[in-house]
């Protein structure tokens, strides 16, 4: 009716927050307190268009508790399966904890950036994962096995507190096989641990890349990001050539609810993957 | 009675006593009306039954922290300002549902919110609150999602904006470039008060239909000169002021200022700023449900960066601090929300200065952060 505002392209539009139901198809313990849900929509349709990025998150939902961000952590070549690597944290978390197969949560998504996998190709790869930080990196290291040759040497380093708290173990063995050197260092060890003991940036020093021709992906505690990201500028890798994924609170994922800002950047639009020389001004700055 | 219709971009003249009339013709189309009214001492806007419901003879003086209403003695309908509430809850209500969701046999039943909203027609919109509206069309509607809600809402409001006739003692539009006269485009009509009658211009095809069988007649040139006399007094008599030219480098250099730990010392992190603010759009979610949890509704609400679970991850919140949360409101609405929307979120209605119970005045602190301190 008035002119202050043009209505031709707003009729009804789709609400992004409304959830799809999908069904748990599996659930694999990976750690202590620690699970991969996979999750299919229920109704197939739906699957069927549904694709993902490494990188790339959903919101799940469960009735009475609420919705978290988490990170697809499965295969985006098999988009019909949404992994989800899930630590029990807070209180959607842990409900999600005592789900079952067969059960039902709510999807949106997928969502925010991805790790720009492209841009990787022909150089090395150094992915950098601390804790469930594997988790959204997990897709990456899928996707470079499908297609090992595009890539120079890919390395990931990744640590975890205690033994117990690695997760994929089953699979590392894998992705040793299909090309990925892998470095495993714990804080704490057992009496079993026969790896290294001490943090994910120290791995750095067990590795020798081409600065020139070296990518960094890195998802982990803000902490250890931090002190990866210095043994990487310290090794001449260019910024511009480091990539983390930030995680923030988030109550919307689609930049309506103002929760995930560090700076001008929306964790949930520009991010979570960011380059870190977009994101340095903003990046470790205290209580920011 | 003229017959025809004022055309699109005219100025024309309206008795004061046509304002009945006008406000008939806009309920006659389904228009629900809202704007000032007086209530519990401050001018609150709610809906209006009749022109009487207007604040006619009320004028507010505002302070940092502090608001009054006082009569005068001249019964202008518009004399006043802008009140402790916002256009914001029309168009984005405070508790806003999304869904409702029943599960009965493993299968899951979702409701979508319906799709009816009211038609308002918000009526004595000041330019400030106009600017603000479209700031968060940008917020809303602007990016790769659309809010229906909002849309919903948006697109079949009726603009009735009014013109500055004074500036509040926190007034600072003219510095925000947002007022005290409406920009052409943004409104149906915009009325600037004089003495006497309204001197009206006509925004659009709906504002133009809405002047129907009321006793308008063109303004002349003497009508159009003691109008643009009225806006040009009011940007001279805005005291207050904001210089923007330097931000937001200005914030992104001074993360580490210690005004942010003088500044925290006062802030009270009420949240209040946020919830009066016309463009704060932040909002979090509520789950509500039966004991057995089958049957759930999720809620959109107002949200504050001022409040500690605003940024809770788990193990802590990235912002602990009142001085943390003060910076974060400050360099958003001031600096980065320029980086995020190409521009500024503040509008400079003073709405943050005049209910901060504490008094803090953002220009205050931008003006210290820059290095000149006023005792």
């Amino acid at each position: 009716m008035s002119v202050a505002f043009s209505t031709s392209d707003l009729r009804t539009p789709v609400d992004p927050m409304l959830p799809r139901p999908a069904v748990i198809q599996a659930i694999k313990p990976e750690a202590y307190g620690v699970s991969t849900f996979s999750l299919a929509f229920a109704d197939s349709s739906e699957g069927s268009g549904y694709r993902f990025q490494p990188g790339q998150f959903n919101m799940i939902y469960l009735p009475a508790f609420g919705e978290v961000a988490i990170s697809l952590s499965s295969d985006p070549g098999e988009p019909q399966v949404l992994g989800h690597t899930i630590r029990y944290a807070g209180s959607v978390t842990r409900a999600i904890g005592r789900l079952k197969v067969g059960d039902i949560v709510g999807v949106r998504g997928p969502y925010g950036s991805a790790w720009p996998l492209e841009k990787a190709v022909g150089k090395n790869l150094v992915i950098v994962a601390g804790g469930i930080g594997l988790a959204p990196l997990r897709p990456v290291i899928l996707s470079v096995l499908r297609q090992r040759d595009a890539y120079g040497r890919v390395l990931l380093l990744y640590g975890a507190r205690t033994p117990a708290d690695l997760l994929y173990r089953d699979e590392i063995g894998f992705w040793r096989e299909g090309g990925i050197e892998v470095h495993i260092t714990v804080d704490l060890a057992d009496e079993n641990w026969k790896g290294q003991v001490g943090v994910v940036p120290q791995l750095f020093y067990r590795i020798r890349v081409d600065h020139k021709q070296t990518m960094v992906m890195t998802c982990g505690p803000e902490i250890m990001m931090r002190f990866a990201i210095y043994e990487a500028l310290a090794r001449r890798i260019p910024k511009e050539s480091v990539y983390i994924s930030m995680e923030r609170n988030m109550k919307c994922a689609v930049g309506f609810c103002g929760h995930c800002q560090i700076g001008p950047t929306f964790i949930c639009k520009q991010g979570p993957v960011l380059n870190f020389a977009a994101i340095e001004p903003f990046f470790g700055k205290e209580d920011f | 009675m003229t017959q025809s219709l004022p055309r699109v971009a005219a100025s024309v003249v309206l008795p004061k006593a046509a304002l009945a009339k006008l406000f008939e013709n806009l309920r006659a189309v389904g228009f629900t009306l809202v704007g000032p009214t007086v209530r519990d001492g401050a001018i609150v806007l709610d809906e209006l039954n009749k022109v009487q419901d207007l604040p006619i003879g009320w004028t507010d003086e505002h302070q940092p922290g502090q608001y009054r209403l006082k009569k005068v003695r001249d019964s202008g309908y518009f004399e006043f300002t802008v009140g402790p509430h916002s256009w914001k809850q029309f168009l984005f209500p405070p508790r806003q549902k999304l869904f409702s969701l029943t599960q009965t046999e493993g299968k899951w039943v979702i409701q979508p919110a319906g799709s009816l909203a009211p038609r308002y027609a918000l009526v004595g919109v000041r330019p400030c609150d106009l600017n603000a509206i479209s700031i968060q069309d940008k917020v809303f509607l602007g990016g790769e999602y659309k809010d229906p809600h909002y849309a919903l809402r948006r697109e079949h409001i009726f603009v009735l904006a009014v013109n500055c006739g004074k500036a509040g003692g926190n007034c600072f539009c003219a510095s925000m470039k947002t007022g005290p006269h409406a920009t052409a485009g943004t409104f149906d009509l915009a009325f600037t008060e004089l003495p006497e009658v309204f001197v009206v211009e006509i925004g659009s095809e709906a504002g133009s239909e809405m002047m129907r069988d009321t006793p308008w007649e063109a303004a002349t040139a003497f009508d159009l000169g003691r109008a643009a006399q009225v806006t040009q007094r009011t940007e001279r008599q805005m005291e207050k002021e904001l210089r923007t030219d330097d931000l937001p480098r200005l914030l992104y250099d001074n993360l580490e200022h210690s005004r942010w730990d003088e500044v925290a010392t006062r802030c009270l992190s009420c949240a209040n700023c946020t919830l009066v603010c016309p463009t704060c759009f932040c909002s979090t979610v509520e789950e509500s449900s039966n004991l057995k949890g089958t049957a759930t509704e999720r809620t959109r609400v107002w949200d504050s960066c001022f409040t500690l679970d605003f940024s809770h991850v788990h193990g802590g919140n990235i912002r602990p601090s009142i001085r943390s949360r003060y910076r974060q409101w400050l360099t958003h609405k001031l600096g980065s929300w320029i980086d995020q929307f190409g521009t500024s979120g503040c509008v400079g209605c003073g709405r943050c200065i005049t209910w901060c119970p504490v008094g803090i005045d953002l220009t205050e602190e931008i003006k210290a952060i820059r290095g000149k301190v006023t005792p």
